[in-house]
């Protein structure tokens, strides 16, 4: 048996939307059990890196390698499940929490099969797995905005994927909501699910995160485990008092991470239990 | 009744009305879902100039109502996807070009007189002869086969179309098949309701379901339901009070809507009247929540500090004390 490859492999990637170019010669890697937190201000880029890796953006340039396959090749697509920045769901029409974990299992049968035992029992797991099991036959619209996002991660876990990738999932969360999301991460990092997560706050995070790789203006900034990452920014302020230019949009939040945390939000859902 | 059943041609209607009454509805569940309620009246517009080719030419109209219908399905998604912002013009030029076209030709063939339009655009149930039927009937075992088969894939692409794309599935495609459907929809009823009528079949039973159910298999039911209702219904009523039988199924479509309506809010009127919210907490119960969990009902109430706790919508509705402390 060789090594198992590399979850994701990018080696000066990059991507865009039809002639134009948002990020440009990437190199990063995510490997089996890691949990990656994609940093970054708001248009430097990350959550096209995101669509990129998953073929919503056009991929421009460099080499993208999915579980050792080149992107083009790669067609085990539930492998790697998208949960992806949503405020809510479609409220055009009904639908309950089981109905759109469901869809998480379609790409596993052919269009004509109907679904199967092992589908709806995969699908009550996943609903169980993000704490929602008590609401699954309940209207989505009815949830708040974090438990949404939890039944979205939910459709991901269905296609039993080995890697996560989540644009966004604490972003306009309300405190509750966010304690159990967290909780949820947690317990989904303790059973061994990789994760890249785009953030652009490490404080719901930093208790799971493994890896930080920054962004800015469509190119890789940092890329280092967290002690580095609090390494670079004390020597980042340093620079800036000496005038070194540096903007850095996502500082107060990261801050507090440094800070050692006056918003701990496991502290609260392990008392809990 | 059943001097009207003993008529051939109201046996005929009836049938027709049947196969509208589910098709129609079924369809335009994903329609709504998309956001795209309006699109089958597009359609329709198009397949007026179809049938004006087949007056013409005398061809069966039912068939170059089909193709036109179909063509301008795949227009319509080809357009959409491009995600051009003159798409929308474009749809409109496409549209009021279809219909335009169908009624400069219908006033040039020899069969063409005012009443022939008018029973394209409103429909003429009575109309439908027997070979009509039988095409009628395999379209619309049709799309109620495809329908039923793809129902999960419409529902993923329609409810999350980058989440759909990103986990391999083939968007384009279905989203095609879709249209095609669409267009023969509009085809199959388009004797029962007429042109102008077609999207208010596929769209206001779906409103009305909306109302009726919480969960999306459940909506689709009930818009069968309800279709079939004002489609068959509208029928009667027209033979009863001899009015044009299109108008009537959508003024039947439409008192449905309207009624339901009004007794939901008066149940959730009620219903809000008689329930009480907890204090707000800082805190979201849950199965790993750590507070006991007391099945109550349809639902799982908590016990926090000895009251019960109910999910309701973003809060929790307050159901009570709760005497006997029974932990799990």
């Amino acid at each position: 048996m060789t090594p198992a490859p590399s979850l994701i492999e990018l080696r000066s990637a990059s991507f865009g939307y039809g002639d134009r170019s948002i990020v440009s010669g990437v190199h990063v890697t995510v490997e089996p059990g890691e949990v990656v937190a994609l940093l970054g201000p708001n248009g430097s880029g990350k959550s096209t890196l995101v669509k990129g890796l998953l073929g919503l953006a056009d991929h421009q340039g460099g080499e993208v390698l999915l579980l050792g396959v080149p992107r083009d090749r790669f067609r085990e697509h539930t492998r790697i499940g998208y949960v992806p920045q949503r405020h809510s769901l479609s409220a055009s029409v009904r639908a309950t929490v089981a109905e759109i974990v469901a869809v998480g299992r379609l790409p596993h049968r052919p269009w004509w099969k109907p679904a199967s035992a092992e589908d709806r029992a995969v699908v009550a797991e996943s609903i169980d797995a993000v704490g929602l099991s008590d609401r699954a036959d309940e209207e989505v619209a009815s949830l708040s905005g974090g438990q949404q996002r939890r039944v979205l991660i939910a459709r991901a876990l269905a296609g039993r994927p080995d890697l996560l990738v989540m644009d966004e999932p604490t972003a306009g969360v309300d405190t509750a909501s966010q304690h159990a999301l967290t909780d949820v991460l947690a317990r989904l990092v303790a059973g061994g699910t990789s994760m890249l997560v785009v953030t652009h706050e490490l404080d719901a995070l930093h208790d799971v995160v493994t890896r930080i790789v920054c962004m800015d203006a469509g190119h890789l900034d940092f890329d280092g485990t967290p002690p580095e990452y609090e390494a670079h920014l004390a020597l980042r302020a340093h620079h800036h008092g000496s005038g070194h230019h540096h903007d850095d949009p996502g500082r107060p939040g990261v801050r507090r991470v440094l800070g050692g945390g006056p918003l701990d939000p496991t502290a609260q859902a392990v008392a809990g239990e | 009744m059943s001097d009207m059943l003993a008529l051939d041609f109201m046996r005929q209607a009836l049938l027709a009305a049947l196969l509208a009454g589910i098709a129609a509805p079924l369809v335009g569940t994903f329609l709504v879902q998309r956001r795209m309620s309006l699109i089958g009246d597009g359609m329709g517009h198009v397949a007026l100039a179809g049938v004006a080719v087949g007056v013409l030419t005398g061809q069966q109209p039912v068939l170059t109502a089909l193709v036109a219908a179909v063509a301008a399905g795949v227009a319509i998604e080809l357009i959409r996807a491009s995600g051009r912002t003159s798409g929308d013009v474009a749809l409109a030029v496409m549209f009021y070009g279809g219909i335009a076209l169908g009624v400069v030709l219908i006033s040039r063939s020899s069969a063409g007189s005012p009443s022939n339009l008018t029973a394209y655009l409103f429909g003429a149930i009575l109309t439908t002869s027997r070979g009509d039927l039988v095409v009628l009937a395999a379209l619309a075992a049709t799309v109620l086969g495809a329908t039923l088969l793809l129902r999960p894939r419409f529902f993923a692409v329609a409810n999350d179309e980058e989440y759909a794309r990103s986990a391999g599935m083939p968007v384009m495609a279905y989203n095609l098949v879709l249209a095609v459907l669409t267009a023969v929809t509009v085809v199959v009823s388009m004797r029962v309701v007429g042109l102008l009528l077609i999207s208010a079949l596929m769209i206001i039973p779906n409103a009305t379901a909306q109302l009726l159910s919480r969960s999306f298999a459940a909506s689709v039911r009930w818009a069968v339901v309800i279709g079939v209702l004002s489609s068959v219904g509208g029928v009667v009523v027209s033979y009863e009070a001899e009015t044009p039988s299109g108008g009537t199924i959508v003024l039947v479509a439409i008192a449905t809507f309207l009624v339901v309506t009004a007794v939901s809010a008066v149940h959730g009127r009620l219903r809000r009247a008689a329930h009480a919210r907890a204090e707000r907490h800082d805190h979201e119960h849950g199965p790993r929540c750590g507070h006991p969990a007391v099945p109550h009902g349809d639902h799982v109430d908590y016990l926090h500090d000895g009251h019960r706790h109910a999910a309701h919508q973003g809060h929790y509705d307050e159901h009570g004390e709760h005497e006997e402390v029974t932990a799990r």
